[in-house]
């Protein structure tokens, strides 16, 4: 029943819509293939020329790490070592045995646990940054600090020896606590079969707040595990060795991989959610998946150097200003800038005031009011 | 012939029924306006075909497969929606968007291929936005935005275009570069296409049919002549109107009986 359509064309428009038609349908795919730019979809040179600035930073970050402390390890002789201790030959070095004790059993460790609490904190707030298409979401929002913490202050407050196991039990207790608080808060959260961001929020806010006040309770309660709570929350270096490298590095590389692999549908739900539904993503699934990645690496993270903030916050949200927002780069960069950040954060937070240590959150929030007093600067210019 | 059934659908929120026992035919290389008064259904009813929204009754078939029990990855492929109002994240590329409708085609590991580029960059030739392809798309105007989004659904290779209020906030010359588009799509390459629009007389002169939508049924289908007529857009509007016919192409040309 349709009749011909009443619009006629004019002559001009009849010959552009048929060379365009033409054009297009007549070309065989192939011929098309060859005259498509491809490099309009390739990611952007800023985001290349960003990745070796990352690693050549984090590279110069642990260098001087462990180069730098009370006592001195010139860098070559830091070069020496390692390549010694990495190749299958046995060398002879005429270094005093101090150096390679301090290089291996003190400075190493503590530079690798600050360098994977520094990619898991900042890869994780890129995460919420990105589920939440908030700017300033940081890995703590959804309740995973304030569970740590009370879970690190009740062990705290059994009083347990420091040594053998009783080292792990903080950092045990912590872990349990960020996890199932956000097991908790993702459960409150729920409406049918979905979880919307808004109530995930809200019930990490409402958990948050609550196990926050438990928490400074439980403190006051135990006097003497007060000092010992209050610099845990803090954040900063426990000590242990090598044993909480390996600890947490599971975490943070399954943690990364499961992101990496979601990085594209993150993309996607930049857009928002009823769009990356037509898109064919599904919607819900990503949502925990991410949520359940980032709570991972983050309790790995906060168990052994507690409760450290604006990492999560500053670094990623400085590499999608100079890095575009894409996701697939956003994340492993953050994750080498996060790394150097918290290596160079925690130098500082050991030497500035030598020999006392000062918590390396207290550094991390330093450069944190300055950055935001940047933006404001720029916010301001740009739209008033 | 790709076709697009609607039967008997009827959608409902809260208790409240928005669609009752809504019956529609969309075909390929046709273009049905979906035309209404405010409150009439006419997105839920796009968002219900989607997916978007759950359906309280009825059935949604394409090419008597039924739209609601595939995934969304394969529905995704066969239906792609141009929402109303669009959020685009700011700092993405235009080329960058267009590539997301890539989506329900692209295995979860892996990146974009060399026929993924092709797709989208043809997508993109066909809108017209190819010169856009490294802009911000918070840069575009509205009428780039609109072409973006809809470079983007042609990107998923659909068969059914969905198109939800394409020419709000447009001028009038970028309303007639979308409606022109949307025609194109239709007539010239196939896909069965289904837009709701605000304009009467827009939808008389670019759409094979109209399919007139008022508190939640379907009054009239068929047309433009058949169906914009005065007793049924009177009724429908709530609003005495006169038609008459264009004085160049002949369709109908609305006008509300309005200072009185």
């Amino acid at each position: 029943m349709s009749s011909p359509h009443p619009l006629t064309p004019s002559p001009v428009q009849e010959v552009r819509e048929r060379e365009r038609g033409d054009d297009l349908q007549q070309t065989p795919l192939d011929a098309r293939l060859a005259s498509v730019p491809e490099e309009v979809f390739r990611p952007r040179p800023m985001a290349r020329a960003l990745f070796g600035l990352c690693l050549a930073a984090l590279l110069f970050a642990v260098l001087l790490g462990v180069s730098v402390g009370a006592v001195s390890i010139p860098v070559t002789t830091v070069a020496h070592l390692l390549l010694a201790r990495l190749s299958p030959f046995p060398a002879t070095l005429n270094y005093p045995e101090m150096f390679s004790t301090i290089l291996f059993d003190i400075r190493l460790p503590r530079v690798a646990l600050m360098g994977l609490t520094g990619a898991a904190l900042s890869a994780a707030g890129a995460t919420y940054q990105g589920l939440f298409r908030n700017p300033l979401a940081d890995p703590y929002l959804v309740g995973v600090a304030s569970g740590a913490g009370l879970g690190a202050t009740i062990i705290i407050s059994m009083g347990l020896p420091v040594t053998g196991l009783g080292l792990m039990a903080v950092p045990v207790g912590a872990f349990l606590g960020g996890v199932l608080t956000v097991g908790l808060v993702v459960m409150m959260a729920q409406v049918g079969r979905t979880t919307p961001v808004t109530t995930l929020l809200l019930a990490g806010v409402a958990v948050g707040s609550f196990a926050t006040a438990i928490t400074t309770f439980w403190m006051l309660r135990s006097p003497d595990g007060m000092r010992r709570a209050f610099s845990w929350l803090l954040g900063g270096y426990a000590g242990g060795g090598w044993q909480p490298v390996w600890i947490v590095l599971p975490y943070l590389a399954v943690g990364l991989i499961v992101l990496q692999l979601n990085t594209r549908a993150l993309n996607v739900l930049q857009l928002d959610e009823e769009q990356a539904r037509q898109l064919g993503l599904n919607v819900n699934r990503l949502k925990l998946i991410l949520v359940g990645a980032a709570t991972l690496m983050t309790a790995a993270a906060v168990s052994f150097g507690g409760l450290i903030g604006f990492v999560g916050l500053v670094v990623p949200h400085a590499l999608r200003m100079l890095g575009g927002p894409d996701y697939r780069r956003l994340i492993p960069l953050s994750a080498l800038g996060g790394a150097a950040f918290l290596i160079l954060a925690d130098l500082i937070a050991r030497t500035m005031f030598a020999p006392q240590e000062l918590p390396v959150g207290v550094i991390t929030a330093l450069t944190g009011a300055p950055f935001f007093i940047l933006l404001l600067r720029r916010l301001k210019r740009s739209v008033f | 012939m790709t076709t697009l059934t609607l039967s008997n659908l009827s959608v409902g929120y809260y208790g409240r029924l928005v669609l009752r026992d809504v019956g529609l035919d969309v075909r390929a290389g046709e273009v049905v306006a979906l035309v209404g008064p405010n409150g009439a259904g006419k997105s839920t009813l796009v968002r219900a075909v989607s997916g978007v929204t759950p359906i309280s009754r009825g059935m949604i078939r394409l090419d008597g497969a039924d739209v609601l029990r595939l995934r969304t990855s394969e529905r995704a492929r066969l239906i792609a929606v141009v929402p109303q109002a669009t959020h685009l994240p700011e700092a993405f590329t235009v080329a960058e968007i267009v590539m997301m409708g890539r989506t329900p085609h692209l295995p979860l590991w892996g990146g974009e291929g060399r026929r993924d580029c092709a797709v989208a960059w043809d997508a993109m030739r066909r809108t017209s936005v190819e010169a856009l392809a490294e802009r911000r798309v918070d840069e575009l105007s509205g009428g780039e935005r609109q072409r973006a989004v809809i470079a983007r659904a042609l990107a998923q290779e659909p068969r059914v275009l969905l198109l939800d209020e394409p020419t709000a906030h447009l001028d009038l010359k970028h309303q007639v570069a979308v409606l022109e588009l949307v025609r194109s799509l239709a007539h010239a390459h196939g896909l069965a296409v289904l837009a709701t629009l605000h304009d009467l007389n827009h939808a008389a002169l670019y759409a094979d049919r109209v399919a007139l939508l008022a508190g939640g049924e379907l009054r009239a289908v068929g047309a433009p002549a058949d169906v914009l007529t005065a007793t049924h857009l009177s009724a429908a509007y709530d609003l005495s109107v006169s038609v008459i016919p264009h004085p160049t192409y002949g369709t109908p040309l609305v006008l509300p009986d309005g200072r009185g």
